[in-house]
């Protein structure tokens, strides 16, 4: 159990480190969308760690076959199309808009419509209220 | 013999609890008068009771009793003090016994301080006592703290090496009284529901209570952020982890519910929507704590995966969110009607708030548990992570910033901004005009970005637009500042606080600056506009642990000639590394430098630039700030 835990701990917090030296790329503008794009990738083998923050050899793969299809020239979503081939759709810390992610996205402005709605109905009713009844 | 002690008193606690929890009830049928007295000594005995077993507890740790097992698990005799104290509450049992401590703590504060005699306190007592009942009970059959064994080791396993850390002793406990402050709100809101005839002024009553929690579950979780930032070595302060989603959403409701209850105590309006999101609010506390704990959501946090546990945990939450949401379904037809407002009044702003905050809680809660269902479902695995909170927020935080402003400089009922729409301008034109400078010299990775750079301006300009009108009638004594109302203060430094904190996390995200090198002695390092010299490598000594420590100097600059020693330590009895960064602390921005692997024969050396990162805990810091002046105000006119 506490073997476990230990484990555990030492994947979570294995403290981060993102690039080993040598690593970025000499682009700035491709280094840059290769940093983007590390950063929406999940490290495979750790506790919600991006492949960006994690020193895991795992996620360092990673980094380099993004930084390679980057310089071969292929566009963002055909690299998250390439790693999801690889890993399937868990390895996107950002999901992409589809049919079973369609909640997710969409609930959020839902529910801010819903919220606003209900208020204007409250504050409507309030206000006819308001003006049936003289004032003092 | 003293762990016997606080199994003992431990048990006559859970006695004392039920005897709080029922007996003021069967009282009330008959006399009033006589329950609240009862309820209030109960609360009294059970604290004191819980406190005793605590320090039973405490004193097993400082002198290193391997023979409870809690102890054995989680301590070593090489360890400074202030980290045998802090490994009581650093693991699961431990954890709990502080948790029943804060409610109990609650408890016998409200018995202390709340003035009013009536039927109203007794029932908030008697909830206040289920809760000590049932996590005495989840202690006592399901994590007991002081089990033994037989025999006793001869040494400990020591705690966790990045758990050994200041901030991080004081970050639970915090957190906790955040957590269990809104044990209160609950426990106000269900003898608000009971009965209408006392307690009428229940929003009043609860406001106080509401504030504490609040500003202590700021503080906890600015606090556990901080720590993140310096511990986890690269300077990352915020990770979207389902824990730190857990704290995040008691927070939002939490401060919604502040805001509402403001509306319910002044206005009499809003009031079924702040019972009811008084109630959610503790719910999202209780999963925040204990959902986390059970197994659900692997995380760092998780102490214990033991399904028994998870189970309890899950009753406890289960029974108590149903029994608040029954009696709110039941009574609601029986609550007094909500006074009615106009949309354009501080009444309709906050309800605009409420609306915004709202929906922040509930994205949070979607994005965690979102995953946990698709797979239950056998959908697929997805992952939900920074980059899509990161995207759902900054659009709502726009809106949000640029009507937050508006609400403290409008009347109740009905309000205009047309007085001071000259001051309006100014305050918009000033952070156009800041905002342009910003991206003149740093330039923008995107439209978002400038939009959200302005908001966060505007909402500066407008807390200090606040500030100035509040402190108007006091012109004359300005120079004298300690003779000024605190209450003058509240909302523009809680307000101020957030712009602050929006500023920080958007220069520190956008503009961080980073150097990897592979560095030999004597080799130079630039960045962010400094020189840095990579010294080299010697060996230092800790209390419990050994170091290889790297020297940097600076070159150039403010610190020219001063110097960075960051840390590989090896902790011999857990027999785990950490790095230790080291970082120069100036509130324009943090040079932070970690010492990495070897690399051939050089060192790799890690250093950031974290442009304003100060600023996002100073913000916490003046939002907490904020609250305790609202809270010291409303002290002094008595709870």
């Amino acid at each position: 159990m506490m073997a476990r835990l230990l484990i555990l701990f030492a994947l979570v917090l294995a403290p981060a480190h993102a690039l080993d030296p040598g690593e970025a790329l000499a682009d700035a503008a491709l280094e840059t969308r290769a940093r983007a794009l590390s950063q929406e990738l999940r490290c495979m083998v750790c506790q919600n760690q991006s492949i960006d923050d994690s020193d895991a050899p795992l996620a360092k793969d990673l980094r380099q076959f993004v930084r390679a299809r980057l310089l071969a020239g292929d566009s963002d979503a055909a690299i998250r199309t390439a790693v999801v081939e690889r890993y399937g759709e868990f390895a996107l810390f950002r999901p992409r808009i589809a049919p079973h992610t369609l909640a997710l996205w969409a609930m959020p402005l839902l529910i801010l419509l819903f919220g606003l709605v209900m208020a204007w109905r409250l504050v409507g009713k309030s206000a006819r209220q308001n003006t049936s009844t003289p004032r003092q | 013999m003293i762990a016997e002690f606080g199994h003992f008193v431990l048990v006559l606690a859970l006695a004392v609890a039920l005897v709080q929890a029922i007996a003021p009830l069967y009282l009330m049928q008959r006399d009033t008068a006589l329950a609240l007295p009862l309820a209030r000594r109960a609360a009294l005995a059970q604290f004191i009771l819980v406190l005793l077993a605590f320090l039973a507890l405490t004193c097993g740790f400082v002198r290193s009793d391997f023979s409870l097992a809690v102890v054995f698990a989680n301590s070593h005799v090489a360890k400074p003090l202030i980290y045998k104290i802090a490994g009581v509450w650093g693991n699961h049992e431990g954890s709990m016994l502080l948790w029943v401590l804060i409610v109990a703590a609650y408890g016998a504060a409200y018995g202390a301080f709340s003035k009013t005699q009536d039927g109203f306190s007794a029932r908030v007592l008697m909830v206040q006592g289920w809760l000590g009942v049932a996590f005495l009970a989840f202690l006592l059959f399901t994590s007991n703290p002081f089990a033994r064994l037989l025999p006793a080791p001869f040494s400990g396993q020591g705690l966790t090496p990045i758990l050994q850390d200041p901030a991080l002793a004081a970050h639970p406990p915090l957190l906790y009284a955040g957590y269990v402050g809104f044990s209160m709100a609950y426990a106000f809101a269900l003898a608000a529901l009971t009965r209408k005839e006392d307690g009428q002024d229940w929003a009043r009553r609860m406001r106080p209570w509401i504030l504490a929690a609040w500003v202590f579950l700021t503080l906890g979780i600015a606090l556990g952020s901080y720590w993140a930032y310096y511990e986890l070595g690269w300077g990352g302060f915020w990770f979207w982890d389902p824990v730190e989603n857990a704290s995040l959403m008691p927070w939002l409701a939490g401060t919604a519910l502040l805001h509402s209850a403001l509306v319910a105590e002044k206005r009499d309006a809003l009031k079924r929507w702040t019972l009811l999101l008084a109630i959610i609010t503790f719910a999202l506390s209780l999963s925040g704590t204990f959902l986390v704990r059970s197994g659900v959501l692997t995380s760092v946090h998780a102490f214990a995966n033991d399904p028994e546990r998870g189970l309890f945990i899950l009753a406890i939450l289960g029974l108590f969110t149903l029994a608040g949401f029954l009696l709110y379904g039941l009574r609601l037809p029986h609550l007094a009607a909500d006074r009615p407002f106009q949309p354009v009044s501080r009444e309709g702003l906050l309800l605009v708030n409420n609306i915004f905050l709202a929906t922040a809680t509930v994205t949070v809660f979607i994005g965690t548990i979102y995953p946990l269902i698709l797979d239950a479902l056998g959908m697929g695995k997805i992952s939900v992570g920074a980059p899509y909170f990161n995207a759902v927020f900054a659009p709502l935080t726009i809106p949000f910033a640029l009507l937050l402003p508006l609400g403290p400089l409008l009347n109740w009922r009905t309000g205009s901004v047309q007085k001071l729409q000259n001051k309006l301008a100014l305050a918009a034109a000033a952070a156009a005009l800041v905002t342009c400078g910003i991206m003149l010299t740093r330039g923008a990775a995107s439209l978002m970005v400038v939009a959200l750079f302005a908001a966060a301006l505007w909402l500066l300009f407008g807390a200090g637009l606040d500030l100035a009108q509040r402190l108007t009638p006091y012109r004359t004594r300005l120079h004298k500042f300690w003779t000024l109302p605190a209450s003058a203060f509240t909302a523009p430094l809680a307000h101020g606080g957030l712009a602050v904190m929006l500023l920080g996390i958007l220069a520190a995200t956008q503009w961080r600056e980073e150097a990897v090198v592979a560095a030999s002695p004597g080799q130079q390092i630039n960045i962010a506009g400094v020189a840095l010299r990579y010294d080299g490598l010697r060996e230092v000594d800790g209390p419990n642990y050994t170091a290889e420590q790297a020297r940097l100097t600076y070159l150039s600059g403010a610190h020219q000639g001063a110097h960075l020693y960051p840390e590989r330590r090896f902790y011999e009895a857990e027999r785990s590394q950490t790095t230790e960064a080291a970082i120069t602390t100036d509130l324009t921005g943090h040079l932070y430098a970690v010492v990495g692997e070897v690399s051939g024969d050089k060192r790799v050396l890690r250093i950031w630039y974290h442009p304003y990162v100060a600023f996002i805990w100073l913000g916490a810091v003046l939002m907490a700030l904020g609250g305790s002046f609202a809270l010291a105000t409303r002290l002094r006119r008595q709870i």
